[in-house]
């Protein structure tokens, strides 16, 4: 099934959850509803026609000026081989998505990395801890604002200029 | 390095004993870890309770420094993201640039990617299974994997002048040429190189320690494979026949004949350790096979596009996939018309193939731990980037 | 040497020192030039030569630049760790972690009081030689469980544990199968199993019955598991437990557990040698019945040449083959080698029983068997090398 059947099924039955659909861009996307991508996940993963078995890739991306981060799923289907792409934005300040964990255990770790460099935070994670920074790491470092602090556990982080 | 999260809980059994379970830590630094890894081992004697990973020792926030140095200035940076199976990272930053620039690759510029690629693809099979065998206590296959890896590294030495971190690849398509007289030399490799991978097979598929130490351990159901998210030839040892070369053809690909080998159980069940390693070792044949096709059709013409120095492509997003050695990788560019990436992200297959050893590790023993960590083809640069 | 050293002080070469710290003296003497002039020496230059032997095995030289031919590799490496810092972990049992190594190697070099260098070379022919053997390296066991112990370490201790669960139950098959042959000599003594066989191959133990033979691969075995070599090294297994029970030691203590490590590849081949292999025995032709030391010098090549064959086999075998997992080192013992061992033991009773002078057609049958063996395995090695196509070169200089 090709992007525009699926964005058509998609919308025929989750229709007040979906923002919005862009057909013509170069990879055709949906935007839904943030409080709707548990459902409307686990839909997509159960449908006969549909079956997306597999969470490709959830990345996080920081629309500064805009004022949302975008958790953005590409999808795919071992068993139709085809492939969707949906996005969800979230107000920078108060960034809570669902979490899909529960859909595909390959989300776990994904929305793990998302939560420790963008600060995003899943609800109903199992373990929503950081990933790849430290524990006691403050600040999120994805970020288009984030500013690397002065010093780490007494470390200096600033370097003197190599350019003289 | 701290324990938070890691705490221990002692059981009191109703006979009044009291047992612990050992928190071992298997630290960054360890002999048998591919990279910096670390894995806190609860473990009652010599069996695994749990294994939990601790990662972001090698986190260098690539990803990051890609909206800085710009598109251009990314590609030595993508070569660190895994710098066993370099050239296919370069593939993949090269494709979603292209992809959001709208740039076509010429013929010849595809050819001498893939040669590049499968090159390295044989020398970072060789690395993987050369590794496992010697995780397992085996040194002498090592050795043999390794004298034939350096061969290649020296044909990629020549090729593009460096033996890790090529950046050979520009966007657009390729820095140089293949330089005069390539072909023979890599054909006359691949013709001393075919009969070593018997005298593998002779060593270790057939040694009886090695299939007892292998098969049964950590079997993945193609379910669970699919679920976790696991790519490459992970997920087609456990049975599901998916090579992104051949079912989302990318560059030449489509022009060229190879099969997908997949886990058949041959030793044990279907995805277990065993099969992991077998996939990899007949991933080699097939890529031997390309290789000899590749210089049989390979056209003349340029290599590279015109690209412009200050490369900025319209504003959107691309989503590429790339069958790297570690499996499908997928490179995810948001451009917003400069010339700096907005975003990139890279989704590796590492990645998920640490977040399923603690699931698959329940009950196993200490010694598994290793033929685990091995057979997944870890390596650390790729988890954390 | 007690004759020696009363002819010398009949001689009056004491003067008047009271005769026991003579005889003191010339035990420390003797002990002095065993251990400094042989032990250690076996067991260093044994690392130099299995590195070369492993390198060859991979496609490579191996240490080729201290000394001619890198003959003092091993000397060098003794010297570098001799200098290096000795630490010792703060939490660790400070007097069992210095203890641990003394008694690995006291075990160690114990073993060599009853090992038959030929017929007049032993430091004493023990009529408990093979049982006090067996049991003075049970020694090495308690010096690694205190090794593991005492390191506050839990890696070191799952490596101590492994060492001392696998000894323990490798001790049964190597005391069963050692017994099978006492029953057929009738003696523990070392030198009486050796002169109770012969010279030529048809006179060896090995081949004695079909039990000794199948006795000889499961000794084998279970002296490789009681060494600690591969493919049963768990406790030092390099790529799980960093290096088991050694991973805190460093300086001349570590240089203690290495020695003993490769010292015991000769022990083992020793004890091999000695009760399925003929030990020293040599053909006493021409004059050498009336040339006594020419006698015991051949006889001495012959013993060490054999014993050192065994150790290069046994190289040979951990370059080859991967290690085994604890669960299946425990099942290979108590389910396969534990039930071939009684059957062995009791095998070779009944032989005794019905033929005490053995019987020479299955003697010469199980001989012809063993050369027929040997030539399949020689042909399979010109078979490969043929196939391989590689270029030989049998210089070691090349």
């Amino acid at each position: 099934m090709d992007a525009v059947s699926i964005h058509g099924r998609l919308q025929g039955r989750f229709g007040e959850s979906v923002s919005s659909v862009d057909n013509d861009a170069m990879s055709p996307f949906a935007v839904v509803e943030a409080g709707a991508i548990r459902d409307i996940c686990r839909w997509l993963r159960d449908d006969e026609d549909l079956r997306f078995d597999c969470l490709s890739n959830e990345s996080g991306v920081d629309y500064k000026d805009e004022g949302y981060i975008e958790v953005v799923y590409h999808l795919f289907s071992y068993a139709q081989r085809h492939a969707l792409v949906l996005k969800v934005r979230t107000p920078r300040d108060a960034a809570v998505v669902p979490s899909v964990e529960m859909v595909w255990r390959a989300a776990n770790w994904m929305e793990r990395e998302i939560y420790d460099l963008l600060g995003v935070h899943f609800t109903d994670h199992s373990d929503l801890r950081r990933l790849l920074m430290p524990e006691d790491w403050v600040g999120h470092p994805l970020r288009k604002d984030f500013v690397e602090p002065e010093e780490y556990h007494g470390i200096n982080t600033s370097r003197e200029s190599l350019l003289r | 390095m701290s324990l938070v999260g890691f705490e221990v809980e002692v059981d009191r059994s109703e006979s009044g004993l009291e047992t612990e379970e050992m928190t071992l830590n298997m630290g960054p630094q360890h002999p048998s870890t591919h990279g910096v890894l670390r894995f806190v081992v609860k473990a009652d004697g010599e069996v695994m309770r749990q294994a939990i990973p601790d990662v972001g020792y090698l986190h260098r926030s690539i990803e990051k420094i890609s909206e800085k140095v710009g598109y251009h200035g990314f590609m030595p940076y993508t070569d660190r993201v895994d710098y066993v199976a370099a050239m296919f990272c370069n593939q993949g930053w090269g494709m979603v640039s292209e992809r959001l620039g709208g740039i076509e690759v010429p013929k010849r510029g595809e050819y001498c990617r893939v040669i590049a690629a499968e090159l390295n693809r044989i020398s970072s099979h060789l690395l993987s299974v050369g590794t496992m065998v010697l995780d397992i206590g085996a040194i002498t296959p090592f050795f043999h994997a390794f004298r034939e890896r350096e061969k290649i590294n020296d044909l990629l030495e020549e090729l593009c002048g460096a033996r890790l971190t090529y950046n050979y690849m520009r966007i657009g398509g390729v820095a140089w040429d293949l330089p005069p007289g390539y072909a023979g030399k890599v054909l006359a490799f691949l013709e001393q190189f075919e009969p070593m991978l018997e005298e593998y097979d002779s060593l270790v598929t057939s040694n009886k320690i090695y299939v007892g130490r292998c098969a049964h351990v950590a079997a993945i159901s193609a379910e669970q494979a699919i679920d976790y998210n696991l790519v490459g030839p992970n997920l087609r040892a456990s049975g599901v026949r998916y090579d992104v070369r051949r079912d989302q053809p990318y560059s030449v690909y489509p022009e060229l004949e190879f099969d997908v080998p997949v886990g058949i159980g041959m030793v044990g069940t279907v995805g277990d350790s065993f099969d992991r390693y077998w996939v990899r070792l007949q991933e080699i044949r097939e890529s031997i096979r390309i290789l000899r096709q590749c210089f049989r059709q390979i056209p003349d013409g340029p290599v590279i596009a015109k690209v412009p120095r200050k490369f900025k492509p319209p504003a959107g997003d691309a989503y590429v996939r790339v069958e790297s050695g570690r499996g499908d990788m997928g490179w995810y560019a948001v451009s917003d018309g400069s010339e700096f990436p907005y975003r990139c992200r890279v989704r590796t297959g590492s990645f998920a193939a640490m977040a399923i050893v603690d699931n698959i590790s329940r009950g196993l023993m200490l010694a598994d731990l290793v033929t685990v960590i091995a057979s997944l083809d870890i390596v650390a640069p790729e988890v954390d980037r | 040497m007690k004759e020696l050293l009363d002819g010398w002080i009949a001689q009056g070469v004491f003067g008047s020192l009271p005769v026991d710290l003579v005889y003191l003296i010339g035990l420390l003497a003797a002990g002095v030039v065993v251990v400094f002039g042989f032990v250690l020496n076996v067991a260093g230059v044994t690392t130099f030569v299995e590195r070369r032997v492993w390198a060859r095995i991979q496609s490579r030289v191996g240490p080729n630049r201290v000394g001619p031919q890198g003959i003092l590799q091993w000397l060098a490496d003794g010297v570098k760790l001799l200098m290096k810092e000795e630490t010792i972990p703060y939490a660790a049992d400070a007097r069992l972690f210095k203890l641990a190594p003394y008694v690995v190697v006291l075990g160690f070099i114990a073993a060599f009081v009853a090992i038959p260098f030929s017929s007049a070379l032993i430091a004493a022919d023990l009529n408990l030689g093979l049982l006090y053997i067996t049991s003075v390296t049970s020694l090495v066991v308690v010096g690694i469980l205190m090794a593991g112990w005492a390191s506050n370490n839990k890696w070191s201790l799952i490596g101590g544990i492994r060492a001392a669960a696998q000894i323990v139950s490798y001790e049964i098959p190597a005391a069963l199968t050692i017994f099978s042959v006492v029953l057929i000599t009738g003696t523990f003594s070392t030198q009486s199993i050796i002169q109770q066989q012969g010279w030529a191959p048809w006179s060896w133990y090995i081949f004695h019955s079909p039990f000794t033979f199948v006795g000889f691969f499961v000794l084998f075995t279970a002296l490789l598991a009681e060494g600690n070599r591969t493919p049963f090294d768990l406790p030092e297994a390099e790529s799980e437990l960093v290096a088991g029970f050694v991973t805190e030691y460093s300086g001349a203590r570590y240089l203690f557990f290495f020695l003993v490590e490769w010292g015991n590849l000769y022990v083992i081949s020793a004890v091999l040698v000695t009760l399925f292999l003929g030990g020293w025995q040599f053909p006493v032709v021409g004059g050498l019945g009336d040339r006594p030391v020419a006698l015991n010098a051949l006889q001495l090549l012959t013993f060490v040449g054999k014993s050192y064959f065994g150790v290069i086999v046994i190289m040979w075998i951990r370059a080859t083959l991967p290690r085994i997992r604890v669960d299946q080192l425990m099942t290979t013992c108590w389910k396969y080698l534990v039930p071939i061992s009684f059957v062995n033991f009791m095998g070779t009773a009944l032989w005794v029983a019905v033929w005490p002078d053995g019987n020479r057609v299955v003697t010469a049958a199980m001989t012809v068997l063993g050369f027929a063996l040997v030539g399949y395995f020689l042909s399979r090695v010109v078979f490969h090398l043929r196939r391989s196509g590689a270029r030989l070169t049998f210089s070691p200089l090349s």
